[in-house]
C-alpha cells in the first residue's frame, strides 16, 4: 500500500534521510522507531510532500506520489497526525473538523462523520464550539486524531501520539487505534514510546541517523536485547 | 463645529486606509510577504477610473452610469493584475529569504510606477464627483461631503463582508487556518497555493477599490501609491500584521490621529501618525490584535 524506496531528504544542506526504504501492506500497522532526531518526523514529512524527497520513489496505492503536491497526496488518502500542538487554535473544534472533512474520501467500512467522531470522543462533542487553542493536551490529541479520521483516509501517519499524555489517556488511545486497525486502516506509527508502538504494530523499522538499522516483526524486535537497548527501553 | 468636521475627515481617511491595509495585512498573514507594491494597485484603481470616466465635468446621467461602471471595472482589472503578479512573480519566492521577497516587491513597485507613467503620463488628473454624490450634509452643525459619506459606507460594507467571510464561511476558516499553519492545512487536502492566489487577488481588489473611490477626492498622480503605502503599512502594523479586524481599528486610530494633527498642530500633522504608532507599539509590540511570533 505504501512503499518508500531509497529515500533521501534534506533540510537545506543537511542530509537527513540517507536511503530509507520501507514497506507497509494494506491494513497493516508498522512502527518506525528510533531515538531523538534520527529522522522519524522527517520520514513522515517526506511522505506527505512537506519535505519532498530529493532522491528515491514513494508509491502509495500504486501511484507515484514522490513529487506530488501535499494537498494531492492528502486527497489520495493519506492523513497525517502531526506531533505537537498543530491544531488550528483560532478555529473552533467543529471548524477544525469541517475543514478536514471537506476533502473526505469514500470511506473504508462504516466511514467517519463528525457525528461518529463525537460518539467516539464524547469529550470533543462537549467542546464543539470551543476555540481549539483552549483545549488541553489530551483533548488536542483527540482533535488531531479526529481531524485525520473525518477525512476518511486509507492510511494514517501518526507522529508521537502519546507525547505528554497521562497514562490513562494513553490507554484510551491504544484502544481507539486497535479499533481502527480492526476496521482495516493501515498505519505507520512513529513513537518515542517504543513499547506502545510495538504492542500495536505487526512489524517495525528501527531508524538510526537517517538509515534503517533493524527491521522485523514486532515480536522479534521486542525480544532483541540489542534493539531494546538501542531504544533505551 | 470645526472639530466635528475634522472628525469626519479623519474617518474618511480611516475608511480608505482600512481598504488598503486589509489587503496588506491579509497578504502578510497568509503569504508572509510584505508587499511594497500594494500601493501601486491602489494607484492603478484611481488611474483606471480616470481613464474610463474622463475628466469632463458633465452632469448627464451618462456620466453617472459611467462612474458606477468604472467603480466595478477598475477593481476587477486591478485584481486580475494582482492575480497575475502573484502567480508569476511571488509564487517562486515563497519560503525564500525575506530580503529577496522584499526586493522583488520593491522592484514591482518601480515597474508599476514606470508602466503608469507610460500609460497615463506624469500629469495630474482629476475626476469629477458624479452629480448624485455631490453636495454636503450638515450633521450636528458640521459639514460632511456626501461623497465622503459614500466612502465610509463602502468601507463599512467591505468590513462587514470581510467579517462574514472570515468568521462564517469555510473559505474564511481556511484563510485563517492558512495564516496559522499552512503546512497542516495542505496536509488536510487544501490547495494552499491556490488559496494564497485568492487571498492576494482579494487584497489587490480592495486596494483597487480604494483607489477607484478616492479618485474624485484628490488629484490622481503616480505618487498616490507610495503615499498611501506608508500609512497603510503603519495601520497594518499597529493593528497586528495578519489581522483584518486589527486593520480596521488601526485605520480609525491613524485616521483620527491625522485629523487631530490637522486640528491642533497643522504644521506637525504627519508627526501625529508616528506618535500614535509608537504609543501603540510601546504597549503592544505585536500590534493590537497581533499574535507574537513564536
Ligand atoms: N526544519 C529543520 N531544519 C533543519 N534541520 C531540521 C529541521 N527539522 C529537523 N531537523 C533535523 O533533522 C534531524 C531529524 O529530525 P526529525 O524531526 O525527523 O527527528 P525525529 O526522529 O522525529 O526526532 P524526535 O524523536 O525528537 O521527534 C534532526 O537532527 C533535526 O535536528
Ligand atoms: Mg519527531
Amino acid at each position: 500500500m505504501l512503499s518508500l524506496q531509497d529515500i533521501h531528504s534534506f533540510y537545506g544542506r543537511s542530509h537527513i534521510l540517507q536511503g530509507v526504504s520501507l514497506e507497509v501492506e494494506a491494513g497493516e500497522t508498522v512502527a518506525l522507531l528510533g531515538r531523538n532526531g534520527v529522522g522519524k518526523t522527517t520520514t513522515l514529512r517526506t511522505i506527505m510532500g512537506l519535505t519532498p524527497a530529493r532522491k528515491g520513489v514513494i508509491i502509495f496505492d500504486q501511484q507515484d506520489i514522490t513529487r506530488q503536491a501535499t494537498h494531492r497526496i492528502a486527497r489520495a488518502g493519506l492523513a497525517l497526525v502531526p506531533s505537537g500542538r498543530r491544531i488550528f487554535s483560532n478555529l473552533t473544534v467543529r471548524q477544525n473538523l469541517l475543514l478536514a472533512q471537506s476533502h473526505s474520501k469514500s470511506p473504508i467500512g462504516e466511514g467517519w462523520t463528525i457525528g461518529r467522531i463525537y460518539d467516539t470522543f464524547p469529550k470533543l462533542a462537549k467542546l464543539d464550539s470551543r476555540r481549539a487553542g483552549f483545549l488541553s493536551g489530551g483533548e488536542q490529541q483527540m482533535l488531531k486524531l479526529g481531524r485525520a479520521l473525518v477525512a476518511n483516509p486509507r492510511f494514517l501517519l501518526l507522529d508521537e501520539l502519546t507525547e505528554g499524555l497521562a497514562p490513562a489517556i494513553v490507554g484510551d488511545l491504544f484502544m481507539w487505534l486497535k479499533q481502527l486497525q480492526d476496521e482495516g486502516l493501515g498505519m505507520l506509527i512513529c513513537e518515542q514510546n517504543a513499547l506502545f508502538a510495538l504492542d500495536l504494530a505487526q512489524r517495525a523499522y528501527i531508524l538510526d541517523k537517517g538509515q534503517i538499522r533493524h527491521q522485523g516483526t514486532a515480536d522479534k524486535l521486542r525480544g532483541s536485547k540489542e534493539v531494546m537497548q538501542y531504544l533505551g527501553v | 463645529m470645526y472639530g466635528l468636521t475634522q472628525l469626519f475627515s479623519g474617518l474618511t481617511t480611516a475608511a480608505l486606509l482600512f481598504l488598503v491595509a486589509a489587503g496588506l495585512t491579509m497578504i502578510f498573514g497568509g503569504l508572509r510577504i510584505i508587499n511594497v507594491a500594494h500601493g501601486s494597485f491602489y494607484m492603478y484603481g484611481a488611474f483606471i477610473v480616470s481613464s474610463l470616466v474622463g475628466t469632463a465635468l458633465t452632469s448627464s446621467a451618462h456620466a453617472t452610469a459611467l462612474f458606477w461602471t468604472a467603480l466595478i471595472v477598475a477593481p476587477l482589472v486591478v485584481a486580475a493584475l494582482g492575480a497575475l503578479t502573484e502567480y508569476l512573480v511571488l509564487r517562486p519566492l515563497y519560503g525564500r529569504e525575506h530580503l529577496l521577497q522584499l526586493l522583488a516587491t520593491f522592484a514591482l513597485f518601480y515597474i508599476f510606477t514606470g508602466v503608469s507613467l507610460l500609460f497615463w503620463g506624469g500629469q495630474y488628473r482629476s475626476i469629477s464627483i458624479p452629480p448624485m454624490l455631490q453636495g454636503h450634509l450638515t450633521v450636528l452643525g458640521a459639514t460632511l461631503p456626501v461623497y465622503n459619506g459614500f466612502i465610509m459606507l463602502i468601507a463599512v460594507a467591505v468590513g462587514l463582508f470581510m467579517w462574514w467571510l472570515l468568521q462564517r464561511t469555510p473559505l474564511g476558516w481556511r484563510i485563517r487556518a492558512a495564516v496559522e499553519d499552512p503546512e497542516m492545512l495542505a496536509a488536510m487536502g487544501t490547495n494552499v497555493r491556490g488559496l494564497f492566489t485568492g487571498v492576494f487577488t482579494l487584497g489587490t481588489f480592495l486596494a483597487g477599490l480604494a483607489g477607484a473611490i478616492v479618485g474624485p477626492t484628490q488629484s490622481v498622480t503616480t505618487g498616490l501609491g507610495a503615499q498611501i503605502l506608508v500609512s497603510a503599512f503603519i495601520v497594518a502594523v499597529i493593528g497586528g500584521l495578519g489581522s483584518v479586524a486589527g486593520a480596521a481599528i488601526g485605520a480609525i486610530i491613524i485616521g483620527l490621529s491625522q485629523a487631530a494633527g490637522v486640528l491642533w498642530a497643522p504644521q506637525f500633522e504627519s508627526a501625529f501618525i508616528y506618535v500614535a504608532m509608537i504609543l501603540v507599539l510601546a504597549i503592544r509590540p505585536s500590534g493590537l490584535l497581533g499574535v507574537p511570533e513564536q
